[in-house]
Formats: C-alpha cells, sequence, structure tokens
C-alpha cells in the first residue's frame, strides 16, 4: 500500500447468481395490457371487487408519469417484463412436495435450515407464487394468521378486504398502481390481541427468470398489545436484461401493539428494487422498520410510518451499500398525527467502486402532533473517491413544541485508519471490513444473531480480494 | 546482532523532497529501554511511523533489521506479527467495534499461521483473563473494554488503551510515541508501572518522548537526542537532567559549536 492509492476493494462474487431451468406451470406473455390482468386475476380465481381494483389501479398506474426525482428510472421498459409467472402447481406445506429444482435453490439458500433452527413460520415466493408456507401448530392455534396473500383472499374475504389498500391506496404512485394492478404473492400475516410471536416469520423472495416482474403484495395486521418480527430476504440470477421488483408492503399496528419489519435486500446487479412500504401505528404502538439494502441495480425505498395514535413511536434503521453500477436511494418517512409521539430514523450507508448511496428523508409534523419528538441522524462512509453519496432530508413542521433533530455525517475510509488496524496484526482486508461492521454496527446489533451474522457475512464477501 | 538495528535510516513525506529523516543509526534489543528526545519537528514520530510501515513515509536509503529480518519488506500488519508494536500518539477511533473484540481479533491475527502453518485462535475464556489481568494492571475499569475503541476517549484514556494492547500483544519491541502526552500525573504513574512490569528479558521499549517527565518513571538504559532528522547524541539516563537545565538549544550550539 503506498500513499497515492486508496484501499483496493472488489465487489466479492455475487454468490446467488446461479439460476434454474424453467419449467413454469403458466407463463404469460410479456408486456402489459388489460387482458394480462383480467387472465392473472380469473387464473386466481379472485372476486370480482379484486378484478374491478385490478384494472382501476392499470388506469391509474398508465396515467401517472414516471417519477422525476430519485434515480434513473429510464432504463425500465414495460413492455419487456413478463408480469406473471407460475412455477409450481400447488402451495406446498412440505418441501418435499415443492419440485426438485425448486426446493434446491432454496437449500442453497438456507432456508429450510433456518426454519428449522429459529423460525416460527416461512414463506417462499418464486417468480410469481408462494411455493412454500408454513407456521408453528401452536401460532395456528392461538389464531394467527401466515399464509399468502392470495390464499388470504380467497379464505379470509372480509378480513383482507376491511384492510386491503387502506395504507397505500393505487394511487400513491406509479410503482404503487403497477403493483395493484398485477399484484401475485406475498404474505398475509394477522396476529390476535395479545398474541406475542417471539420468533421470527420470515418471508424469502426469488426471481429466477430473466426479465421478470414480481409484484409480491404483504399486508400485515398487528391487533392490540400483539407482537410480530416479520423478516424478509431477496436473491435473483444475474441476467445481462433487466428484471423489475416493485412491491407493496402495508401495515397496521393496533393500539398497544409493536411490529418489527426486517429487510434484508441481496437482489442481483440487474434488477431495479422500488417499493413501497408504508405503516400505520395506533396510540402506544411501536413500528420498526430494519432496511437493509444491499443488492439491486437501482432501489428507491422509503419506509414510512404514520403515527397515528397518541404516544405512538416510529423507528427506521437504514443501511445501503452502494457498489459498482449501483444507485442506492434509500431512507425513510415519518408522520406524527397524534400528540406525543416519537421518532427516530437512522441511516447508514456505504459507497463504493463507484457506487452512489443517497439517503432521502421526510418527516413531517401535523399541526395538533404537539410535544412530539425525532431524531434524525445519517452517516455516509465513502471507501474511494469514485464513489458518491448524497443527503436529501426534507422537513415539515406544523406543530408548536415539538424536539427535532438531524445529524449528519459523512466519513471517508482513511488510509490512516486502516494502517493504524495494520499496526496491530490485522491485513488490510480484514482492517477495512471491521471498520466498515463497526460502521453498521448500530443496525446490526438491532438484528436477530442469525441476520446479523449473516449480515457481516455479505459485507466481508463486498470486502473480499482487497488484498493486492 | 541486536534485535533492531538501524543503519543510516533516510526517509521522505511518499511523493515529496521533504526529508524528514537524515541518516538515523540506533541498535537495540530486548530487555533494553532505550529513549528518543528532541524538540518538535525533529522527526521522532516519523521515525516511529517509518519503522511501523506506515503508508505515508518513504524510505530513501538505509536498512532495518528486525529480529534478523529485513523490516522494511515488511506491510505493517507483518511487521506486528513478527513483533513490533507502536503506541501511536494519536490513536484512531473504530466506532461500533469494542476494545474486547477488537484485541481478540489483534491478538487472533498474531496467532495466526503458526510453526505448523496453523492458526491457534484463543479460547474465550483464556482470553477474557489475559485481558482482566492486564486491565487491572493498568487500572482501566472493567466496564470499559465493552466501549467502542478509542471512540469519544479522552486523551489520557486512548494512550491507557494503546498500553493495554501492548501488554496482549506481547511485542518483542514497543516503540512508545509521546505516551505520557495528556496523561496527568496519576495517570503516568500507573502507566509507567505498567510498562516497567512488561519491560524484561522478553521485551524492549524505546520511548519516544519531548519531555523526560516519563522518564522519571520509566528509567531508560540509553538516550538519543534526535534533532533535524539525525541523532546528535547518545548517553545514559544522565543525558535527561542535562537536558531539562540546559534544554535542546544548549544542545544545539555544542552540535554546531
Amino acid at each position: 500500500m503506498s500513499s497515492t492509492e486508496t484501499p483496493d476493494i472488489d465487489l466479492g462474487e455475487y454468490k446467488w447468481g446461479f439460476r434454474d431451468e424453467e419449467n413454469p406451470v403458466i407463463k404469460m406473455e410479456k408486456g402489459l395490457d388489460e387482458e394480462i390482468i383480467r387472465q392473472i386475476s380469473a387464473h386466481k380465481g379472485e372476486p370480482q371487487w379484486m378484478l374491478d381494483f385490478r384494472l382501476e389501479s392499470y388506469e391509474i398506474f398508465k396515467s401517472k408519469p414516471m417519477p422525476e426525482w430519485g434515480a434513473d428510472l429510464s432504463g425500465i421498459d414495460f413492455d419487456d417484463i413478463f408480469y406473471y409467472l407460475k412455477p409450481a402447481e400447488a402451495n406446498a406445506r412440505s418441501w418435499d412436495d415443492v419440485p426438485e429444482t425448486i426446493k434446491n435453490t432454496f437449500e442453497r439458500l438456507g432456508i429450510p435450515e433456518a426454519e428449522r433452527k429459529f423460525l416460527a413460520g416461512v414463506g417462499a415466493q418464486y417468480e410469481s407464487e408462494v411455493i412454500y408456507h408454513s407456521l408453528k401448530t401452536e401460532l395456528e392455534d392461538q389464531g394467527v394468521l401466515f399464509l399468502d396473500t392470495d390464499q388470504a383472499l380467497l379464505q379470509h374475504e372480509d378480513l383482507f378486504r376491511e384492510y386491503w389498500a387502506t395504507v397505500i391506496p393505487p394511487a400513491d404512485n406509479k410503482f404503487a398502481a403497477l403493483n395493484s394492478a398485477v399484484w401475485s404473492g406475498g404474505s398475509f400475516i394477522y396476529v390476535p390481541p395479545g398474541v406475542r410471536i417471539e420468533q421470527p416469520l420470515q418471508a424469502y423472495f426469488r426471481i429466477n427468470a430473466q426479465n421478470m416482474g414480481q409484484f409480491e403484495r404483504t399486508l400485515i395486521i398487528v391487533d392490540e398489545g400483539a407482537y410480530v418480527h416479520y423478516v424478509e430476504g431477496c436473491t435473483a440470477p444475474t441476467y445481462s436484461s433487466d428484471s423489475l421488483h416493485s412491491a407493496v408492503v402495508e401495515i397496521l399496528v393496533k393500539k398497544g401493539g409493536r411490529c418489527r419489519y426486517t429487510t434484508i435486500q441481496n437482489w442481483s446487479s440487474n434488477v431495479y428494487n422500488l417499493v413501497t412500504k408504508r405503516a400505520v401505528a395506533e396510540a402506544d404502538a411501536t413500528m420498526e422498520w430494519v432496511d437493509g439494502n444491499l443488492g439491486s441495480k437501482i432501489t428507491m425505498k422509503y419506509p414510512a410510518v404514520i403515527l397515528k395514535g397518541e404516544r405512538a413511536h416510529g423507528e427506521i434503521l437504514s443501511i445501503a451499500f452502494a457498489g459498482e453500477g449501483q444507485h442506492q436511494d434509500a431512507g425513510g418517512k415519518i408522520t406524527h398525527v397524534a400528540p406525543n409521539t416519537t421518532s427516530v430514523i437512522t441511516s447508514k450507508s456505504i459507497s463504493k467502486d463507484g457506487g452512489r448511496s443517497s439517503y432521502r428523508g421526510l418527516l413531517r409534523v401535523n399541526k395538533d402532533a404537539e410535544h412530539s419528538k425525532s431524531k434524525v441522524v445519517c452517516d455516509a462512509l465513502i471507501i474511494d473517491p469514485e464513489s458518491r453519496t448524497d443527503t436529501y432530508p426534507y422537513i415539515n413542521i406544523s406543530a408548536d413544541q415539538v424536539d427535532v433533530g438531524h445529524e449528519a455525517t459523512v466519513s471517508r475510509l482513511g488510509e490512516e485508519q486502516i494502517y493504524y488496524l495494520m499496526s496491530r496484526g490485522l491485513s488490510e482486508a480484514e482492517a477495512s471490513a471491521l471498520i466498515v461492521a463497526g460502521f453498521i454496527e448500530p443496525i446490526t446489533k438491532e438484528l436477530p444473531l442469525e441476520y446479523a451474522v449473516e449480515l457481516n457475512r455479505l459485507i466481508q464477501l463486498q470486502m473480499e480480494g482487497s488484498v493486492g | 546482532m541486536a534485535d533492531l538495528v538501524i543503519r543510516n535510516l533516510h526517509a521522505t513525506i511518499a511523493g515529496t523532497d521533504t526529508e524528514i529523516l537524515k541518516g538515523i543509526d540506533l541498535e537495540m534489543s530486548r530487555g533494553e529501554i532505550h529513549a528518543i528526545m528532541g524538540p518538535n519537528g525533529s522527526g521522532k514520530s516519523t521515525l516511529s511511523h517509518v519503522l511501523m510501515g506506515h503508508p505515508g513515509y518513504e524510505v530513501t536509503a538505509g536498512e532495518v533489521t528486525f529480529m534478523g529480518e529485513d523490516l522494511l519488506e515488511l506491510e505493517a500488519d507483518e511487521r506486528s506479527r513478527a513483533g513490533l508494536f507502536l503506541s501511536f500518539q494519536y490513536p484512531f477511533a473504530v466506532p461500533g467495534v469494542t476494545v474486547a473484540n477488537f484485541i481478540r481479533m489483534a491478538v487472533n491475527a498474531h496467532r495466526k499461521g503458526g510453526p505448523d502453518g496453523e492458526d491457534d485462535p484463543i479460547r474465550i475464556p483464556e482470553f477474557r483473563k489475559q485481558l482482566q489481568e492486564a486491565m487491572e494492571l493498568l487500572a482501566i475499569d472493567k466496564s470499559m473494554s465493552s466501549r467502542s475503541l478509542n471512540d469519544g476517549f479522552s486523551g489520557g484514556e486512548k494512550k491507557r488503551f494503546e498500553i493495554l494492547q501492548m501488554a496482549m500483544l506481547k511485542p518483542k519491541i514497543a516503540i512508545l510515541d509521546e505516551t505520557d502526552s495528556g496523561l496527568d500525573i496519576d495517570a503516568l504513574r500507573i502507566v509507567s508501572g505498567g510498562i516497567n512490569q512488561l519491560v524484561g528479558p522478553d521485551m524492549g521499549a524505546l520511548i519516544i518522548t519531548h519531555y523526560q517527565r516519563i522518564l522519571d518513571h520509566v528509567k531508560p538504559d540509553r538516550i538519543h537526542v534526535l534533532m533535524d532528522g539525525r541523532i546528535v547524541r547518545s548517553g545514559g539516563p544522565e543525558l535527561a537532567y542535562e537536558l531539562e537545565t540546559s534544554g535542546y538549544a544548549g544542545i544545539t550550539e555544542e552540535v554546531s559549536a
């Protein structure tokens, strides 16, 4: 290492870029029109109201222009995407009933093993459909519902309809409208009053086909005094052409309930990841988003919390890692509606090899939300001079007597800091990885041990090959 | 041959012609305490960083042998694993990495690739015991081991933790760069006591200092006066008192006379 070089940290090889041979039960034609939407709905045997909802959403999608802020989305060609692909006939409750190739993929991703070890329930989505679902019987007996969203519509229509699209209406934004038109799969969770699910529920999303669009839709209802931790992970094969992942996640946390939603997004670098996530927290409820964005070509994602009831608490922990050719435009949105509500946004981003990470946050305190408190901290770490970071903090306060703090720092991975660690015997790669691991520690310490280890391992992987 | 042999060492700030070290000669071995004294800007810190392998300096002439090996061929981490240690004047903070975890990583880095090429990571109970003993030696409160390394530490605390790392890594030669600065008198006594206990047949110390204050507590065998990138005088412990009375200016006159 000479003084003119910056630490050479190569992007580790993406380990989940393998692909399976396609063997779909149904694969609809590329591109989108009303007919495709009717086919999806008919195939799923949906009630008429859902078809109407889809068609209205499609009209909204067409009428809305592409967003002109955030990341560059001009590479998306809506006509060059497969909107629906059904990979297997049945949604299995045992891994033995999942087709061999797909089962092998999830084995490689470690899902069945994690399920045996520490999860209360698992959903696995492959292309457009959830192909596996399980929930511990004792939770089923307590009235917990954890199933794929399509099944939830068919089996629990009344409950479903009461909450569906109440947090994120189709007109919210162009991609929410698209999701509303073509949604398929995702998780539906209902936790009855007072039920606390101590082990996490996990869903895993895998795109396999080229030019695939995945549009899962998740709806979580945490009833009064209940608790759930939901974790999602996602990967895809590496293709030269782009795929689109555009999910919608709606969450309602009722009085005194608590929901934690953790994402470890590790899409391959050809995926546009444009996701709308929002939660409403009632009085004394807590909503926490832990949002890790490591993969994808472009991510635009700003998990939101509406603090609707008094003393509700919202927390967003966001971590973004932007490597070569990646733009992570991530952050969070908090709206204080009721008095005495509190929120914290902690954002950490790392940019390297010319990658770009942006923090984009909106903090709004409405007129009635007196005595609310909010703190926003965003820290960026830049590994090399080619990389970039930006901060776009929007703050909009209409109430009196509020306590709002904002701090932002940008630091560079310093040669001298690495030298200091090397003088203790660590290699250059170990030193860089340790600094990065320490930088994101405020996020990893919030994760269950297994995920913290996984996140650190992913970062380690990205730091490999730095010994020059 | 001495453990550390420095011959005619010249160094510049990397990428410039600015020469800081202009021909240093020095020899020392385990069991010895040497002190390098000199005014600000004489090259004291540069010497310590050149020996440790700082990327910001370039060696333009001379040689350094450490335990019979060509030290200048090694990267900083290899120098550390060979048994050289530098207590930094300005240690860096590593937020999010606890003192205990960091020291354990460093200890394990030193136990990598043993005689049989096998890694031999320290067992956690053994590590805890050693760390606790070292912390007691330096009167560091137990709770400090779970704090982020140097993050929000006072100047004196940082120095104490440098010596803690030294105690845990058990180097053959430790360079202590201005370890006394930022220490109040009680802390200086504790840290010096620690150094005295650690120096012995298996360890030597090269103390780099501006003042003779620390030398009241850690008695050097040899003192070298560094001025303008050269060692201008070497002598026994009495040299410190001479400096105390006549100052570096006195030495300058003597040298130029």
